[in-house]
């Protein structure tokens, strides 16, 4: 079966959760396990916390909306996600060293753990920053 | 997410329902942190948690170096099975004080 939903959300932290129900909502309609429904709705929901943290730290209150995109084709899910934040250096995103014992850091380490790949491209006029997250479903 | 809060002696039992997300990350913690500040033994009771993301996992980690700091713990009870597998994915349930 394939699929395509999208839906635009505000950047801010309060659009997390409407987030998650979008995306356990497309979800649901793919014949996957709950397990790991819930593991591709953390990895979905890290990526949109991303968003809100790093692409607009320091700007508060902004009408700007993110979208976020959920294919599925030939078994392989992909989920783009696109904003017009600060421009991403990819190189520079590193999670945290798991002994290095303290609070952050471990969003994008939970992403690689969920997902086959993340990659930013820059393919896009109407938005700065293109994350796709993809993994063989 | 809301909470309660029971005291029993030295140790505050900190009941945790709903989604821990960035959204209510502060909150939390100025739920939890004081408590830890003041000396008790803190128990989370994560049972009724349905959902908890880094910034969750943050305030977990935060309570319980902050608790370390303050010659006391916080004990994790009653963990549901979506947060403990978020908690092992981070490896940290050596670390963190699970019952």
């Amino acid at each position: 079966m394939d699929l395509s939903e999208s839906k635009d959300f505000l950047v801010h932290t309060s659009s997390l959760k409407e987030v998650r129900v979008f995306s356990r909502e497309v979800l649901e309609k793919l014949k996957i396990s709950n397990d790991l429904k819930e593991e591709l709705v953390l990895a979905i929901a890290e990526a949109a916390q991303n968003i809100v943290k790093h692409a607009y730290k320091g700007v508060e209150n902004t009408t700007d909306h993110m979208q976020i995109k959920i294919s599925l084709k030939d078994d392989n899910l992909e989920i783009g996600f696109f904003d017009k934040g600060k421009p991403v250096v990819a190189e520079n995103i590193q999670h945290r060293k798991l002994d290095d014992i303290k609070p952050g850091g471990l969003g994008t380490f939970f992403i690689k753990q969920i997902m086959d790949e993340a990659v930013f491209k820059k393919d896009q006029q109407k938005w700065v920053n293109h994350l796709i997250l993809s993994k063989k479903i | 997410m809301s909470y309660k809060i029971t005291e029993d002696g030295n140790t505050s039992t900190v009941f945790l329902d709903g989604e821990i997300d960035m959204d209510v990350t502060e909150k939390a913690k100025e739920v939890i942190l004081p408590l830890v500040e003041s000396g008790k033994e803190v128990h989370l009771n994560l049972k009724d948690v349905s959902y908890m993301d880094s910034s969750g996992i943050s305030v977990l980690i935060e309570s319980h170096q902050k608790a370390l700091e303050n010659n006391t713990k916080v004990v994790i009870k009653e963990v549901s099975k979506s947060v403990l597998k978020v908690i092992m994915m981070a490896k940290l349930e050596q670390i963190l004080n699970l019952e």
